[in-house]
């Protein structure tokens, strides 16, 4: 193991010539675009670790992560506990069903009692907007935010653009279309943010009564017709809409939104021929997304989720070695 | 026990005055206002407390008509005692509460036990609203006799928009037959529920869901429709759109009695406040954008809105130090409006004595409250301006229970320095 750690020793610090300006990652809205570059090449870097017979280094052994989610979440927090185990961090898992929140406690009090036991890295979902900026303004712990009501959910857009970056080469000049209830995605927000910085040509397009308004003054296109924004589109990024939205003025049926928004076999070929179509999961298969594109030869909804360990890597990586 | 105010300039827009004079205040009441009075004339008794107040302005005491006490009921938020001090100290001699308390002001007991708290702190003069619908649920009205009778001065279920048009017809047309005015909280919920802060471009960078505008407008031009056919008035509470002032703006200029009122957050601030997520910006109506500000104060300006109020919303941190979307709304106001008001008259937007019509006179011919002047013989109500005086808001010193204020830290210009209440000093400051 002594010869694989190598690569993120003293030696390879020297090269990274810059760190994260901030203590936290909040979201990608006040991200400068060299540090999005800074964090995506690292995890270029990472994604080998986790190819190894032995996925581990002993990087940041010592340090303790905690997972504090209060919202659902399968992926993104599997996700982030491998990251960190794969660095040698020590993890600890707190849901909302198993934590105190349930007797009552505050948002704040449990952040003041998780600092008292002296934790490096606090990542926290939550369905509030801001949750994520209440800990950050409150806590000396780097916060990560990994999704936070409608707002943000940064690491999700990192692992996109390192995804995007990898297929296509770069993400400058590439036609990209977000699909689906934008309103209410947080995914959305954090990759129009990204996307854009990166210098790509962003569409977004789903019924009207899920565009929040005044959207086009944060750089995109908008359509309301599949057929227009997906036309010839380098990347389709599909979202998953929230299936108990229906009947609450949102949209009439999934039937109706099936039939106008998901991305099938016929509507693709409006795309470039080397479209990808890419997820944030999970997906809703027959609404959003048909079979046969989700499993498809344009689909990179896997690669996604591998990408996010190695982005996530990264983050703990530069949030950890950036406040030495 | 009298009160000689020496030197100051006093301005009164009930009577048309604004010059250096001197006021001496008898038994509680305005006994004379007269240049250079002098002390033999003054003060054959001996009785006598003098005031010099070179370069300070002297108004009729402010008029805060929109506050929430939030007792009964809610006593760790706020008292009427820690309320009406916080009043006196931000220059407020009178204000009017409203009936969101528990139980709700909706009848004669607790309409008098908000009066028997006020005589007992002995700072304000403290007028309540009482709901307009028993337990504010908008659907029965409440005893509009016996609540004048109580002492009662208006009727709104602020905090619960009245949506049901045939009752707020019916409330319009019942208070004006008690000469009495019906305060709405203008808000169209089908429009608003849910909403978190103002609709537009920051709540979509936020991911917070919005409340339009429109949420306003609409109710505001409903009540305007009311008060037009039932041939009554309204008065609309904390205007925060420039839809509001257009359609008030224009309904006045047909003829409909129709009163309006703003708040200092809707001049001050926009909701790009709203970044970083602070709860001290969460408030209803929400802050909006920055053309709503610019009419607002051209609202100001031109007199389509009458009044400025506080709407003084106190709460503890058990509201306010949590989530966003949790969070209560509402900020303090009495210890910060009058500086705040004060930079309109900074910024040209208003005289000193137009300001002086909106925060006393037009409050007390609103909640026809024998206020707002003073003329000789009306009780002794003062406020003392210092035009220069350069402070920084400090939450940790209101008298306000509430530190639930958005401009703590800010350092603002002219305050109250001075506030006389019945002929009683009742805060003072060097």
């Amino acid at each position: 193991m002594g010869a694989q750690a190598g690569l993120f020793t003293s030696g390879w610090r020297l090269r990274n010539t810059m760190d994260l300006s901030k203590k936290d990652m909040l979201g990608i809205i006040d991200l400068p675009k060299d540090e999005i570059d800074l964090i995506l090449d690292t995890a270029e870097s990472f994604k080998e670790i986790s190819t190894r017979t032995i996925k581990k280094v002993p990087t940041l052994r010592g340090k303790t992560v905690i997972t504090l989610f209060f919202e659902a979440s399968t992926r993104t927090r599997t996700s982030f506990e491998i990251a960190a185990k794969r660095l040698s961090a020590d993890t600890i898992n707190i849901s909302a069903s198993t934590s105190s929140v349930v007797k009552g406690e505050t948002l704040i009090d449990t952040a003041r009692n998780l600092e008292s036991m002296n934790p490096d890295i606090i990542i926290i979902r939550h369905s509030a907007a801001g949750a994520a900026h209440i800990l950050a303004g409150l806590l000396k712990q780097s916060i990560i935010n990994a999704g936070d009501g409608a707002h943000e959910h940064p690491t999700q857009a990192l692992l996109d653009m390192l995804t995007i970056r990898e297929k296509k080469g770069t993400i400058e000049g590439l036609r990209i279309a977000i699909v689906g209830d934008i309103a209410h995605s947080r995914v959305a927000r954090s990759n129009i943010y990204g996307l854009t910085k990166m210098g790509a040509d962003v569409a977004v397009c789903g019924p009207a009564m899920m565009m929040p308004r005044d959207i086009d003054q944060m750089g995109v296109s908008v359509y309301y017709k599949m057929e227009d924004a997906i036309k010839d589109a380098d990347v389709v990024m599909m979202l998953r809409i929230q299936l108990e939205r229906q009947g609450k003025n949102l949209f009439p049926s999934l039937r109706e939104y099936a039939n106008l928004f998901s991305l099938n076999r016929d509507n693709i070929r409006l795309a470039k021929d080397d479209v990808i179509v890419m997820h944030p999961g999970p997906i809703n298969r027959g609404v959003e997304i048909t079979p046969e594109i989700a499993d498809g030869p344009h689909s990179v909804i896997l690669e996604q989720v591998t990408n996010g360990v190695a982005v996530r890597m990264a983050l703990l990586y530069l949030l950890s070695g950036g406040r030495k | 026990m009298k009160l000689l105010l020496k030197g100051g300039r006093v301005i009164d827009p009930s009577q048309n005055i604004d010059t250096v004079t001197d006021i001496l205040i008898e038994d509680g009441k305005i006994s004379m206002i007269q240049k250079n009075i002098s002390l033999p004339e003054a003060d054959p008794g001996g009785d006598l407390k003098i005031f010099d107040l070179k370069d300070k302005i002297v108004t009729p005491g402010l008029i805060d008509m929109h506050t929430h006490l939030r007792e009964p009921g809610f006593e760790y938020k706020e008292t009427i005692r820690t309320g009406s001090e916080a009043a006196v100290a931000g220059g407020f001699t009178s204000i009017a509460c409203m009936a969101n308390t528990d139980p709700v002001n909706d009848n004669r007991s607790v309409t008098e036990f908000i009066l028997k708290q006020a005589r007992l702190a002995a700072m304000a003069n403290v007028y309540p609203i009482a709901a307009l619908s028993k337990g504010q649920d908008g659907k029965v009205l409440t005893e509009f006799g016996d609540l004048k009778d109580a002492g009662a001065v208006a009727f709104s279920d602020d905090g619960n928009p009245v949506t049901d048009s045939g009752l707020m017809r019916h409330a319009l047309e019942y208070a004006y037959s008690f000469d009495m005015p019906v305060i709405s909280h203008c808000e169209d919920t089908g429009l608003s529920s849910g909403g978190l802060m103002n609709e537009g471009f920051i709540s979509t960078q936020l991911g917070l869901p919005g409340i339009p505008g429109i949420a306003e407008d609409i109710m505001v031009i409903r009540d305007i429709g009311l008060a037009e056919f039932t041939k009554t008035r309204v008065h609309i509470a904390h205007v925060s759109t420039a839809g509001s002032v257009q359609a008030v703006r224009e309904a006045r200029s047909a003829g409909i009695n129709v009163t309006a009122e703003t708040a200092p957050h809707y001049f001050t601030l926009t909701d790009e406040a709203l970044r970083g997520f602070s709860t001290n910006f969460k408030m209803y109506p929400p802050l909006r954008g920055s053309n709503d500000v610019e009419a607002i104060k051209e609202g100001l300006r031109d007199g389509t809105i009458d009044a400025i109020a506080s709407d003084h919303a106190p709460h503890s941190s058990i509201e306010k130090d949590v989530e966003f979307e949790y969070a209560a709304n509402g900020i303090t106001g009495l210890e910060t409006s009058l500086p705040l008001c004060l930079k309109l008259v900074d910024e040209g937007i208003l005289t000193i004595n137009q300001l002086i019509e909106k925060m006393s006179v037009n409050p007390a011919n609103i909640l026809k409250i024998p206020k707002g002047s003073l003329k000789t013989g009306s009780d002794a109500d003062v406020t003392v301006i210092d035009m220069n005086k350069i402070w920084t808001v400090n939450t940790d010193k209101f008298r306000s229970k509430g530190r639930n204020c958005p401009f703590n830290g800010w350092e603002l210009k002219g305050k109250a320095v001075m506030t006389i209440v019945g002929g009683d000093v009742r805060y003072a400051e060097s």
